[in-house]
């Protein structure tokens, strides 16, 4: 079995290939069948590889072939299975395939179904090859690969341009920070010769000591990349126009699984991580900050699919924070119940926007906690586990985090409080939304309930959003152990108090007519804050006049090819030349006749000037 | 002898399209595709057979017979001009690509060209006739010719069949070459000069003329009007004006031809002639190539962005592509060169299935202007498709072969000077930019009304055999590139070794 | 034979001065007629020349010469007048200055 790993990827990948070349031909039946059963077996296949290795852990490789060989530079095409990939495999396969079946539903309308399986099911491979890559050229691959089926997907609905731009931009500020993995690659490839993950943390470990300067940038580079394709400060502004897409899309790939790859990326290459603290500090950093920052905007939001990209965002912050504190586990183990309960909520969503005509503001939903009961509950339990409350599995990954945050020496209890207020601010938000789109008065009645398609995927990562906190992940060869000693008993208190004081906050702000919070939200000051907010702290304005303006302007002002301004010049000089030399050319006999007269007489003249004897 | 024949086979088979555009109009396509292929046969054939090529044995650049073919014979013997053709790994790439995207241009030509056919489908196949030449002359007054024949069939290409604005296009592609081809004669004939002064007698065979010793300032010189010459082609910032005007009047056979082909015998001249013959002075000189590299990526990425004409866009990703393989010629390690020879194999495929991509909708359009186009998927699913493939070839996907090109380039400059790879690599940003937003213009958006009314009918089976086999092989090159790999270390390992300029920072 | 009276410098004065008039005219005339007219009077201003010379060396080149250049002028006058019908008939005019199409 374990040999055959690489046709886990294969299948969603020749699917894909077969939906691609076949679409005009296929039954919708058949597109679906093939779409969502090529994932399903795909996660059978990735089950019993998980269940193999639970029962002997050895990590397993397999190489296919070697992709290029050039002097000592030949990365493989070749997977490498263990505790963490398998992790993210199961995440994948398993999440995608809930994904997959919601989607079946979900696009039974749209035109393009089969395009639609084929750029998901490219997604999955491509996913896959990320995170089973064992060198990090065949990482970027995969990387590359989920960027473009990102942009695809987003701009799916191509018909409307605001897609196809939303999509663009997600490619673009996803490609900066890509680009500088891919300078960090150059970098660990030319500095370290392989770039084979393990070979290159073992080489890196004995060249390069605690503290060097070139670990440091190394990791920036990686850190770079990292952040554009997990939307953290400052490349996080693509994640919330990437909404664009279909929902399920959006769960995914904008929640569950491609986001995360950044965080995978650093667990990945946590040796090398670990020998440069100033990069470990500005991960955690990062981390902290986007995660504020994103929760604060997450507050005031009235787009559903906003709302919960700004929360995707500040998720990721959290996990990027468990990595620069060093808690590779409690990061994974973050990014495994995120993923289910953001798939859930996302999915929730999805359903919302399916029976109420594709309507995305909050405020025109309301009451729908009556009308679409299997949707209200998972949403419900969705929320409860992205506030951390407690017994979900939210709480045991978030608390996990801020406790091992508070562990660290120096600034620990800082990125404590400030995650703690993030934690806050998390459960009020996620409880705003399900106050104000299931209480209330119905302002939009939906048209239909969901089938079983949907209804299974909800139910299903319900049941993991909960019980999904007690799973213990296979992942203690992967990471060093960190030190186990317990915080003092009142952080624990605090940090499991703080959610719910959010969820009451949110009630006394949100439930029912909300008297309170409208007649202070009136005022001047907060209203120019909440617009501040709304607009994502003003980014995608500052970047548009540092960066995309002047990039248009510089574009504009070579449209014409200003460097044929020069070679105009020298074909105008010639062109004045030849108006002054033509116009010698009288055509009147008599003045041919007088030039040459005096053209032989100044010749002779000259002649005898210079030579007399001659003549 | 084998190289001679390929040579007659196409001129030869100029003439027969020639003349069988008499018997009937459609009959000499026909006849330059079976000749295109028959010449591919025969190559294949022939090559099949060597043992140098089989055991990848490297070749010696000074030593001919160590090449895998080797074909000498007087011409002017006065002048110590032979008729010398000879074949290492880089010119059987070459000369294997050509012959491919010489059969891409005649797919293209097959509805596109409606006026004397005939002489349309002989100027193509003379061309190709005078690339391979380039490709294969060794001897540097042969080569001259080749290199002025080839332009004069494009010429009249551009000239007789090209669009709208064709007569200013086509004078302004042949003044520019003409001039810079003729600083490359001085070139050769001063540098055939400086070997008989040491030597005594007249050569302009490239085996005997890599040895030749002259002085600093000479060799910079002499340097410079090959490299100009071979810029002007490639072409490098600041002498690319040419190609946008170029590619973008020349019918879709002719741009196919001009990216995938013509712009190599530039890159392929650095290689070959530019850098071996003058080691010194290109080393001194690499910066500044390498610099231009740099301007030219950046620059036609940028200038890209603001075009509204299709068939224009691509010709600035061209010059932004072919500022890559600058790039990595002047860095002169194997990483680099592998990556430049890449390169011009990778783009040669997706340019020229851009240019068709355009040509196709000049046909049924009958305009290249984005602004009159949008939502085009939606009437043609699969043109749409296969442009999004080739455009994500274009920006460098990994798995495709342009990825590996691009990272082999910057790779290679990379152990040469991490500032020059960190620039190079801002390319990949900006190519994202262009290619997606011809995406958009085009393929995607809300349809325009001018071409929501006309019935649009989709890629066909011939347009899609030929870019099927375009896409296999894009992708072949980027999932398993070993074989070029292979054969084209046979010949950078000699190069390297005898020329090596140890650029270091 | 007798002594030649008139010295050949004399001569050739005068061949110079029916030179000089012949281009002078060549140069300000505007009709076609007088053009050819002050063609023939150069061409037989070095005619001339030439019997001048000739008789001064005692040698028949001169003589020889002024045959050819007689020749050479009614072979002239035969083109020039060919020349003068025709553009008269193109231009309705013998003014010179008129047929200037050649101009750049």
């Amino acid at each position: 079995m374990r040999d055959f790993v690489w046709f886990i990827p294969l299948l969603p990948l020749a699917s894909s290939v077969l939906l691609m070349i076949a679409s005009s031909r296929l039954t919708r039946r058949s597109v679906a069948l093939l779409g969502v059963g090529s994932v399903g077996l795909a996660a059978v296949l990735t089950g019993a590889v998980a269940l193999e290795f639970l029962s002997d852990s050895t990590p397993v490789e397999v190489t296919l072939w070697t992709w290029m060989k050039i002097d000592s530079l030949a990365p493989r095409i070749s997977f490498y299975i263990d505790g963490l990939t398998l992790v993210m495999m199961c995440v994948i396969t398993g999440v995608g395939f809930l994904i997959h079946l919601f989607s079946s539903e979900f696009m039974q309308d749209d035109d393009s179904y089969a395009r639609y399986f084929a750029y998901l099911n490219m997604f999955i491979a491509a996913m896959l090859i990320l995170v089973l890559a064992d060198n990090l050229l065949l990482l970027y691959l995969g990387w590359e690969g989920v960027g473009v089926c990102s942009y695809l997907l987003v701009g799916f609905w191509y018909r409307d341009s605001a897609n196809g731009r939303a999509a663009r931009k997600a490619f673009i500020v996803t490609r900066i920070g890509d680009t500088a993995m891919l300078i960090g690659l150059l970098l660990l490839l030319t500095e370290l010769g392989t770039l084979n993950i393990r070979t290159l943390m073992q080489v890196a470990s004995e060249q390069w000591s605690i503290g060097d300067s070139l670990p440091t940038i190394a990791c920036l580079l990686l850190l770079g990349g990292a952040i554009g394709k997990s939307a953290q400060f400052p490349l996080h502004t693509w994640l919330p126009d990437a909404m664009a897409g279909p929902t399920p899309v959006s769960a995914l790939i904008h929640a569950a699984t491609m986001v995360t790859a950044g965080v995978y990326l650093i667990a990945r290459t946590h040796d090398l991580f670990l020998l440069s603290p100033s990069a470990m500090h500005t991960v955690a950093f990062i981390g902290i900050a986007t995660s504020l920052m994103a929760a604060g905007t997450a507050l005031v939001q009235s787009d559903i699919k906003r709302i919960l990209a700004y929360s995707t965002i500040s998720q990721i912050g959290y996990m990027f924070l468990a990595l620069g504190v060093g808690a590779w586990t409690a990061g994974v183990f973050h990014l495994m119940t995120h993923a289910f309960f953001k798939a859930l909520l996302f999915l929730g969503s999805g359903a919302i926007i399916h029976c109420l005509h594709h309507e995305h503001n909050i405020f025109k939903m309301g009451g729908l906690r009556t009308r679409m009961p299997i949707t209200f509950w998972s949403f419900l339990i969705g929320s409860a586990a992205l506030a951390a409350l407690p017994m979900t599995a939210g709480f045991f990954s978030k608390d996990l985090i801020l406790l091992q945050a508070y562990q660290r020496p120096d600034f620990g209890p800082w990125l404590w409080g400030a995650g703690l207020l993030g934690a806050l601010i998390t459960a009020i938000y996620s409880f705003r939304l399900v106050f104000i789109v299931f209480f209330g008065d119905a302002k939009t009645e939906p048209d239909r309930e969901i089938g079983w398609q949907m209804a299974l995927p909800l139910t299903v990562l319900c049941a993991l959003s909960i019980i999904g906190g007690y799973f213990s992940l296979p992942l203690a060869d992967v990471f060093p152990l960190v030190n186990a000693e317990h915080p003092p008993h009142w952080v624990e208190i605090i940090s499991i108090s703080v959610p719910l004081l959010g969820v009451f906050l949110a009630y006394i702000g949100f439930y029912g007519q909300r008297p309170r919070i409208d007649s202070w939200t009136k005022t001047p000051l907060v209203q120019r804050v909440g617009q501040f907010l709304r607009s994502g702290w003003r980014l995608d304005e500052v970047f548009d006049r540092i960066a995309v303006k002047p990039y248009y302007n510089l574009a504009n002002a070579l449209q014409n090819e200003p460097i044929d301004r020069f070679y105009e010049a020298i074909v105008r000089l010639n062109q004045a030349i030849h108006r002054h030399l033509s116009a010698t050319q009288s055509g009147r006999m008599r003045w041919y006749i007088t030039s040459m007269m005096v053209g032989l007489i100044a010749t002779l003249g000259v002649a005898m000037k210079i030579a007399p004897g001659a003549i | 002898m084998v190289m001679l024949n390929l040579l007659l086979i196409l001129l030869a088979g100029g003439f027969l399209a020639l003349l069988c555009e008499r018997i009937d109009k459609s009959l000499p396509r026909i006849v330059a595709l079976a000749v295109i292929i028959a010449a591919l046969i025969y190559l294949i054939t022939s090559i099949s057979g060597l043992s140098a090529l089989n055991a990848l044995q490297a070749s010696t650049p000074s030593d001919p017979s160590s090449w895998f073919m080797h074909f000498k014979t007087p011409w002017i013997p006065a002048f110590g001009i032979h008729i010398e053709l000879a074949l290492d790994g880089i010119s059987l790439l070459m000369i294997l690509l050509t012959l491919l995207l010489g059969a891409v241009a005649v797919s293209a030509s097959w509805t596109d060209i409606q006026y004397r056919q005939g002489v349309f489908e002989a100027n193509l196949l003379w061309t190709l006739a005078g690339v391979l030449g380039v490709f294969m002359a060794l001897d540097l007054f042969l080569f001259f010719l080749f290199w002025e024949i080839m332009l004069i069939p494009m010429y009249f290409m551009i000239a007789i069949w090209g669009h709208e604005n064709r007569g200013y296009a086509a004078m302004k592609f042949f003044i520019f070459t003409q001039a810079s081809g003729l600083l490359m004669l001085v070139a050769i004939l001063a540098l055939v000069a400086v070997n008989r002064e040491v030597t005594g007698v007249y050569t302009f065979s490239y085996f005997d003329l890599l040895q030749t010793k002259m002085d600093e300032t000479t060799a910079y010189w002499l340097m410079l009007g090959f490299f100009i010459s071979f810029v002007v082609k490639l072409p490098g910032f600041p002498f690319h004006t040419w190609l946008p005007d170029a590619h973008t009047q020349a019918p879709t056979a002719g741009s196919v031809i001009l990216a995938g082909i013509l712009l190599k015998t530039g890159a392929y001249g650095l290689i070959r002639f530019a850098v071996p013959l003058f080691p010194d002075a290109s080393m001194h000189f690499a910066p500044v190539a390498m610099l231009l590299g740099i301007v030219g990526i950046i620059y036609g990425a940028i200038a890209a962005l603001s075009q509204t004409d299709f068939k224009r866009l691509v010709a600035y990703s061209s010059v932004s592509h072919m500022g890559f393989i600058l790039l990595g010629v002047y860095a002169w390690n194997t990483l680099a060169l592998q990556g430049a020879i890449m390169q011009m194999i990778a783009h040669g495929f997706s340019t020229a299935a851009l240019f068709m991509i355009a040509g196709a909708l000049q046909e049924r359009l009958h305009t290249r202007d984005m602004r009159e186009m949008g939502g085009l998927w939606q009437q043609m699913p699969r043109m749409g498709a296969v442009a999004m493939f080739f455009i994500i070839a274009a920006l460098g996907l990994p798995g495709l072969g342009n990825f590996v090109a691009e990272f082999l380039i910057l790779l290679g400059v990379f152990q040469i000077n991490e500032w020059m790879a960190v620039a190079g690599a801002m390319g990949l940003i900006t190519g994202a930019v262009y290619s997606l937003i011809l995406m958009q213009r085009s393929f995607q958006g809300q349809p325009n009304t001018h071409s929501d009314k006309l019935p649009l009918a989709d890629f066909g089976p011939r347009e899609m055999l030929t870019m099927s086999l375009m896409m296999i092989a894009l992708i072949a090159l980027g999932l398993y590139p070993q074989p070029i790999l292979d054969v084209s270390q046979t010949a950078l390992g000699g190069l390297l070794d005898s020329t090596a300029l140890g650029i270091t920072q | 034979m007798q002594e030649l009276v008139v010295p050949l410098n004399h001569v050739l004065l005068v061949s110079t001065l029916l030179f000089c008039i012949g281009m002078l005219g060549l140069m300000i005339r505007r009709n076609i007629i007088f053009i050819l007219m002050s063609l023939e009077v150069m061409l037989n201003a070095s005619a001339l020349a030439f019997i001048a010379a000739g008789a001064h060396w005692g040698q028949p080149d001169g003589q020889v010469m002024f045959m050819l250049i007689l020749s050479v002028a009614a072979a002239e006058v035969a083109v020039g007048l060919g020349l003068v019908l025709q553009v008269q008939r193109r231009f309705k005019t013998l003014d010179m200055d008129d047929a200037d199409r050649m101009r750049g």
